[in-house]
């Protein structure tokens, strides 16, 4: 299986935003990774936090690499397959980066916070000044390193700013417990306390939500 | 057709129970003979025993040459040393199910008397009706007289994926990890209906007389050889079909009697399905067929759970991978989603991977590197987490 080794060493530049993920989760926890790509969360919350940690994965690609892996991933689609899983079924449900691509966020985000005591949520931000920028001076559809595909092949068909996902967890009533903001390269952005300055510099949120 | 060659029956390895076992129809068996292969070596602690199911027309030789065909092992391409099931690794027992015709009991044994003696004669259709539970009972016992606790593995495909889920409901202490391949949790009417087609076409020749043909000496080869031929259609999609034959035509042999033959040509397919039938009747036998397809068209787990199949798993440890092909048609990918969504229901550890392939149904049996990659990384996630030591 020497071919599939490198996987072994991919927690150590594992997508920054699963390292910041990774920090919010308790270990010996159940956990469920929702768009667990290739099961680098899921693997990584086992070997080093003792998770028992599973993945759902809308690419087939993903999914048989994750279990060829030796990973607890299935196919599934965020959209339709939450709704078989039983109450509290986990302690962490997990969406990273793919909250903006689902059809409907907040059935995913209701669904998420049925089968788990606790949500983590991590998603790119539309109000980063960078986009905004594009905007106001091209008046085109921002295209960048984290928005990086035209409007009409996009799989973001639900983008969010930081303060929209505050309003969305205030209307459906879920707690924040911790969130954060950060560049790409995964570095905690300065602006916790000062929301506006967050929204306009953190290239992307991350939230642990509780129900209330 | 005509009588295939007989062939000498061999010596099957085997263990004979006399405790009995009382089948879900409601008769018992005072006395029944698990025919079984085993490869490897178990380990000390008896841990590393995987228990391979076989499918409709398999049987125990999994993973060697067959001593009536001389072909090699049904799967040798996934059971063996160094492949995903590593028989260097595990202990495998592959059993021939109850109401075969590989060794185990089934309609070929000696009937059982009332007085308990043996009649000279096999049963034929008076063997009772068994269920895919009485198969995996049967193995349970061989499993037990083994001295094996807990199998770390189950896995089979298609009939085989039915028992796999019948050890998972039955036994689940008994199962570390469950593989149910291109299965299904019953049979669906469609199933049902080919496999009718198939008895049919048994009792509609001459030679069956009744199920008691060993009377005359000769076997319903012309009718096992039609069932055979319409359910092999079941088992391949209509691309590999076009793909292996399109409408390719061949010589029709010399001697055929049939009319119908155009300027002496014949579709190569038309061949190729006789072929296999008339392999088949050389190595299967006509009442384990019935028995077999019977026990596979009763077969609704969830029946026996209040029509809950989420019942049948509750609270289950059990760690699942279920794989599915996109071209099967027979065993379709949404029969095995629907078997995933009802064990996420019961909170178990659920894998499932469909595989894309044209080989429809049999390309469990295939060469499908993907499908044994994931196989062999499925086995060897289970392993660490079952203590058996990290794979090199």
């Amino acid at each position: 299986m020497s071919t599939l080794d490198p996987v072994r060493f991919l927690a150590k530049n594992m997508r920054v935003d699963l390292a910041l993920i990774a920090g919010m989760i308790a270990p010996g926890t159940r956990v469920l990774d929702i768009g667990c790509g290739d099961g680098t969360l899921i693997d990584h919350l086992f070997k080093t936090k003792n998770c028992d940690a599973r993945g759902i994965e809308i690419d087939m690609g993903e999914v048989t690499h994750a279990v060829a892996y030796g990973l607890p991933v299935m196919h599934g689609d965020a959209d339709t397959d939450l709704a078989y899983y039983p109450d509290n079924a986990f302690d962490y449900v997990v969406l990273s980066r793919a909250l903006q691509a689902v059809e409907r966020p907040r059935e995913v985000l209701q669904q998420m916070l049925r089968i788990g005591t606790r949500a983590v949520v991590s998603f790119p931000n539309f109000g980063h000044w960078l986009v905004r920028w594009q905007l106001l001076s091209t008046g085109r559809m921002p295209v960048n390193a984290t928005w990086d595909r035209p409007w009409h092949e996009t799989p973001n068909i639900h983008p969010c700013t930081i303060r929209d996902f505050f309003v969305l967890c205030e209307e459906e009533g879920y707690v924040v417990e911790r969130w954060l903001a950060a560049d790409d390269a995964g570095r905690r952005g300065p602006w916790r306390r000062f929301l506006r300055l967050a929204n306009l510099f953190g290239e992307q949120g991350v939230f642990l939500l509780r129900r209330r | 057709m005509d009588q295939p060659a007989t062939c000498a029956d061999p010596a099957h390895s085997h263990v004979t129970f006399d405790d009995g076992i009382v089948l879900e129809c409601g008769n018992t068996l005072r006395r029944h003979t698990v025919a079984f292969r085993t490869y490897g070596t178990l380990n000390a602690d008896r841990s590393n025993a995987v228990l391979v199911c076989h499918a409709l027309t398999g049987d125990q030789y999994v993973a060697e040459e067959h001593p009536i065909t001389g072909k090699p092992g049904w799967w040798d391409n996934v059971v063996g040393p160094g492949c995903p099931v590593d028989t260097e690794r595990f202990f495998v027992i592959c059993p021939n199910v109850l109401g075969g015709c590989m060794g185990s009991t089934g309609p070929l044994s000696n009937r059982e008397l009332p007085d308990g003696t043996e009649s000279d004669e096999p049963w034929g259709t008076e063997f009772p009706p068994v269920t895919i539970r009485d198969m995996v009972r049967a193995q349970k016992r061989l499993i037990e007289h083994l001295g094996i606790e807990r199998l770390f593995a189950v896995l089979g495909g298609s009939m085989g994926g039915m028992q796999v889920l019948q050890w998972a409901a039955s036994y689940p202490d008994a199962v570390f990890a469950a593989l149910p391949i291109a299965t299904a949790a019953y049979h669906t009417a469609q199933n049902i209906a080919f496999h009718e087609v198939g008895r049919q076409a048994i009792f509609a020749d001459p030679d069956w007389l009744n199920g008691q043909y060993w009377r005359t000496g000769r076997i319903p080869a012309r009718g096992l050889a039609v069932a055979r031929m319409c359910a092999h259609i079941t088992y391949l999609s209509e691309e590999a079909l076009t793909r292996k034959f399109g409408r390719r035509l061949q010589n029709a042999p010399k001697d055929s009697t049939e009319a119908i033959n155009l300027f002496g040509e014949m579709f190569e397919v038309e061949s190729y399905l006789r072929h296999q039938g008339s392999t088949f009747v050389q190595r299967f036998d006509a009442n384990s067929y019935l028995t077999i397809t019977r026990a596979m068209d009763y077969f609704d787990l969830a029946a026996d759970c209040g029509g809950d199949l989420t019942a049948a798993f509750k609270g289950t440890q059990t760690r699942f991978l279920l794989a599915s092909f996109t071209s099967d048609w027979l065993f379709p990918t949404t029969q095995s989603r629907s078997v995933a969504r009802a064990l996420n229901r019961a909170g178990a550890n659920v894998s499932f991977v469909e595989f894309p392939t044209d080989k429809g149904h049999d390309a469990f049996l295939l060469e499908e590197p993907d499908f044994h990659r994931t196989l062999a990384g499925f086995l060897r996630g289970c392993a660490a987490h079952a203590g058996l030591g990290v794979f090199s």
